[in-house]
């Protein structure tokens, strides 16, 4: 569907040049939900641009289907833009025109007759459940609404390929979730393809397939997103992970040596984490019993991602430290990750 | 009523005919050369926004030409700018004096500060909004129209009714060349023969004649901002 070959675009920026895309490949399979996550200043937003041309990639190539975006023409490019549908992170909406003109804007170039295009332009609106609004101006609307309306007029063209830019960055979390699951029900019913940047690892948990964490310019690590979850490979994006978990909270009480993670003698604090199959099984009460150990939970946290769920327990573990050794590697072996956080 | 009138105001009864003819000037240079104006600058104002580094059609030689050129001719006090452009103004309508005279010097005093009005009108447009146009495969003319013109309504309307105040200003200065209108029949009769309630009347009128311009333009702003 899309593909993105050897990306390289820089900045003359005040202070000097700024390489915002580094030799970035990636492929956008028809379909599905592709997330790229990036801390502010990684690039991303200049490697979403760089798909659709706003930006001009200085190196590399963007291929869509079988056409090469870069090669293009301005006459062609512009053709190709109307079958990409693109939102942002403040809407972008004309505040002179009404709702449904907003709506009627990008079909201005179609060979739509006028009547058609309104029709088209109210189910669409109906599509994302504004339909009462339509005479209303964008400064009558919630950020919400406003994003929904900015999601159908990108709609309008019937675009197989929807980047969004930071689409949910300037809306609170309940609008958020709601216009994310607008977005994934837009993703089955029309089986469109969506590219989205964020900043927020919980909306890549949320929504997409598979993910791209980018730094520096460069895509550090890609892969379907319960993967990447379960066994990230580099620190940011580790560090994304745990920004969208609760567990944070574990490590910020073990570096302030809170009494609650204080270990006796032949203690350890572990950090249990479940994958797809091991999820389902009573681990603790299997090794306890096994292996003689005590077990006491600190934190327990599961989330589902992909229809799939994933786990994490931090426990204190009291017993003979052969025992204790055994028990790890049972666990290993029964596909559950550990990790010794603090040994007394 | 008249009776009244001869009594506070006898210099303005006795040059009635001659104060609406006045009025007739100011007004006929005001429409023409506001007219001619508001093309020439709004052409050049689109020019400088969409020339300007970062616009949609960045380019510098015309970018740096025109802005420099306005600055130059901003800088002229219109008095001598009327003097300056005579034998320009000779070759376009054939006579330098008159109210047709004024025409020409009008429209290079008041295009300049226009242009500006249109390029600080034009520069409000949210980017994200030309951005999302792009997005869309509007054309670069598409963009001018249906989004940069049309999302600064209010702001042209704004830019409007300041140059056109300022041109009343300007137009009462072309009795220096002959051309009439209500400054010129002000200094000569309100000021060289000293018939203040001439000088009074004037004022009066284009005080009225101002502030109908801005209740317009409050209306119409009023009416486009949403």
């Amino acid at each position: 569907m899309l593909r993105l070959e050897q990306l390289g675009k820089t900045f003359d920026g005040r202070e000097g040049r700024v390489e915002a895309v580094r030799d970035v490949s990636l492929t956008v399979k028809a379909g599905e939900i592709y997330g790229i996550i990036g801390a502010s200043g990684a690039g991303k937003s200049t490697l979403v641009r760089c798909i659709n041309l706003l930006e001009r990639p200085e190196q590399g190539s963007v291929w869509m289907d079988d056409i090469e975006l870069t090669a293009l023409g301005e006459q062609q490019l512009r053709q190709v833009r109307r079958g990409i549908g693109m939102i942002f992170q403040h809407f972008n909406l004309m505040a002179s025109r009404t709702v449904l003109d907003n709506v009627l804007l990008p079909l201005r170039d179609a060979a739509l007759p006028r009547p058609q295009a309104v029709d088209k332009a109210r189910s669409l609106l109906k599509l994302v459940g504004l339909s009462d609004k339509e005479a209303a101006y964008p400064s009558q609307l919630s950020g919400g609404q406003k994003q929904r309306v900015a999601i159908a007029r990108a709609l309008a063209n019937d675009p197989k390929l929807l980047l969004c830019d930071e689409a949910t960055s300037a809306l609170d979390p309940q609008t958020t979730l709601s216009i994310l699951a607008l977005l994934k029900q837009l993703n089955e019913q029309l089986g469109l393809t969506i590219v989205l940047i964020t900043h927020e690892m919980a909306v890549i948990k949320e929504i997409c397939h598979r993910v791209a964490v980018m730094e520096d310019g460069r895509v550090v690590e890609q892969g379907d997103v319960y993967g990447v979850f379960a066994h990230p490979r580099e620190h940011v994006t580790r560090r994304f992970i745990d920004t969208a978990s609760p567990l944070q909270k574990i490590y910020r009480l073990l570096a302030a040596d809170s009494p609650i993670l204080r270990l006796q003698i032949g203690e350890q604090l572990l950090r249990l984490k479940f994958h797809r199959q091991s999820a389902a099984q009573p681990y603790i009460s299997d090794i306890s019993r096994r292996f003689h150990l005590d077990m006491n939970i600190i934190f327990g946290d599961i989330d589902i991602l992909q229809d799939a769920p994933l786990g994490s327990l931090v426990v204190i573990v009291r017993g003979q430290p052969e025992d204790v050794a055994r028990a790890t590697e049972y666990l290993r072996q029964s596909d559950v990750d550990v990790e010794v956080m603090k040994r007394a | 009523m008249l009776d009244f009138l001869s009594d506070i105001a006898p210099n303005l009864v006795k040059k009635q005919g001659e104060f609406v003819g006045a009025i007739g000037q100011t007004l006929y240079m005001m429409a023409v050369s506001g007219g001619i104006s508001f093309l020439i600058g709004m052409a050049l104002g689109i020019l400088l926004t969409v020339c300007k580094p970062g616009g949609i059609r960045p380019n510098r030689v015309i970018f740096t030409v025109l802005d420099r050129l306005i600055n130059v001719l901003r800088s002229i006090p219109f008095i001598i700018l009327l003097t300056a452009v005579i034998p320009l103004t000779r070759l376009i309508s054939g006579s330098a004096i008159g109210t047709a005279g004024a025409i020409v010097p009008l429209v290079f005093g008041t295009v300049p500060f226009f242009t500006r009005q249109i390029e600080t009108a034009l520069a409000e447009v949210d980017s994200g909004l030309v951005e999302a146009a792009q997005a869309m495969g509007m054309s670069p003319w598409a963009i001018i129209w249906r989004v940069l013109l049309r999302e600064s309504i209010p702001g042209i309307v704004r830019g409007s009714m300041i140059t056109i105040v300022s041109l009343v200003g300007l137009t009462a200065m072309a009795g220096a060349v002959g051309g009439g209108g209500l400054g010129d029949f002000a200094i000569r009769y309100g000021h060289q023969r000293n018939q203040v309630d001439i000088t009074w009347a004037t004022v009066l009128t284009l005080l009225v004649l101002v502030s109908l311009i801005q209740a317009v333009g409050r209306r119409i702003v009023k009416r486009t901002t949403h």
